[in-house]
């Protein structure tokens, strides 16, 4: 593939990606009065994130072991209400530790 | 408001270095050069899509092909903007959402859907900031580097982007059995849609529509009006 053919598939890929990005952002202008659209609206994000995290998480590193310390960690503290960065770090080091003694066995 | 954008910003653009950190390398063993590559994810912003992408180039795939696959796994996205313009701020409109709407992710739209009552264009510019440098970067590393980073590294970094979903998801279903519903449907489907064989078909962009719409549609039909603000 030459640096032409390159930017045309790149152009096509980018453009498609942008488009379905930004056409609905732009046409819809109303706020939704429609309580089951607007319910089910809501509910969206966090039914994406659960459906991205579960059972994702568990193959996100070499050791299951480990990816399921780290996914305790974060349900624990997250439950106590604790900031993203918060959790988000505290499950990594936690994965960190856990990988290095896993890797001592 | 732009710098609580650039600090909820931050575990996101951890998770995106080591995401990308790994297709940088996909990339390159697939014949692209670092440039492309990095060019590829700044240009699209977008983990599924990037692989599929490079996918259909390296296998010389029709230009229609690309414009498909792209739209498919990437129509999630459309799906993201109509419930944000639900919530942006009266200012974000126009030319804002033309620019800023390029910055639409799984994880920036569920951080800005969680923050506050209103999305302020402030805040979701500071939110894209660090998750497009983490994105960036982490391709450069990965298309040059290659395999440096110790692996224990790469899981660190990998499941940053794990907790803060759960983050995101643990506090408010625990506030509302309505969000906690929805979440149980969509990770029992997400969990058929992975572990039974015949699905092995659907692409994993597909699969979180799947989950999404319909655990969200129940949550509707049962729980109107108990969505979070």
């Amino acid at each position: 593939m030459d640096g032409y053919e390159f930017l045309l598939y790149l152009g096509v890929m980018a453009g498609v990606t942008y488009l379905v990005r930004v056409v609905p952002f732009i046409l819809v202008k109303n706020k939704i009065e429609n309580k089951y659209i607007k319910s089910f609206l809501g509910y969206i994000p966090y039914a994406v994130l659960a459906a991205m995290t579960v059972p994702g998480v568990f193959y996100s590193t070499r050791y299951f072991i480990s990816a399921l310390c780290g996914f305790i960690t974060a349900v624990i503290l997250a439950y106590f209400g604790k900031s993203l960065i918060t959790v988000a770090l505290s499950s990594s080091v936690m994965v960190f530790v856990s990988g290095l003694v896993v890797d001592c066995f | 408001m732009i710098k609580k954008g650039i600090r909820d910003g931050i575990p996101i653009g951890l998770g995106y270095f080591s995401v990308s950190f790994s297709f940088g390398i996909l990339a390159v063993s697939n014949g692209f050069t670092w440039w492309e590559a990095v060019l590829i994810s700044m240009a699209n912003l977008t983990s599924a899509g990037q692989y599929a992408g490079i996918t259909v180039m390296a296998a010389a795939g029709g230009l229609l092909e690309m414009a498909i696959s792209q739209f498919v796994i990437n129509i999630r996205y459309a799906l993201m903007s109509v419930s944000l313009s639900q919530k942006t701020e009266e200012k974000f409109k126009g030319i804002y959402r033309l620019i800023l709407g390029f910055g639409i992710t799984d994880e920036i739209f569920a951080v800005a859907m969680n923050t506050a009552k209103e999305i302020k264009r402030s805040y979701f510019f500071g939110l894209i900031i660090i998750p497009y440098i983490g994105w960036t970067l982490g391709t450069l590393a990965g298309s040059v580097c290659g395999n440096i980073m110790p692996d224990v590294v790469c899981d660190a970094l990998g499941i940053a982007l794990y907790g803060m979903f759960i983050a995101i998801i643990v506090p408010s279903a625990r506030r509302s059995k309505a969000v906690l519903f929805v979440v149980a449907v969509s990770v029992v489907l997400s969990c058929m849609l992975y572990y039974i064989p015949i699905f092995d078909k659907i692409s994993s962009g597909f699969a979180i529509i799947i989950c999404a719409v319909t655990a969200s549609a129940l949550g509707a039909l049962l729980f109107p009006g108990s969505e979070p603000d």
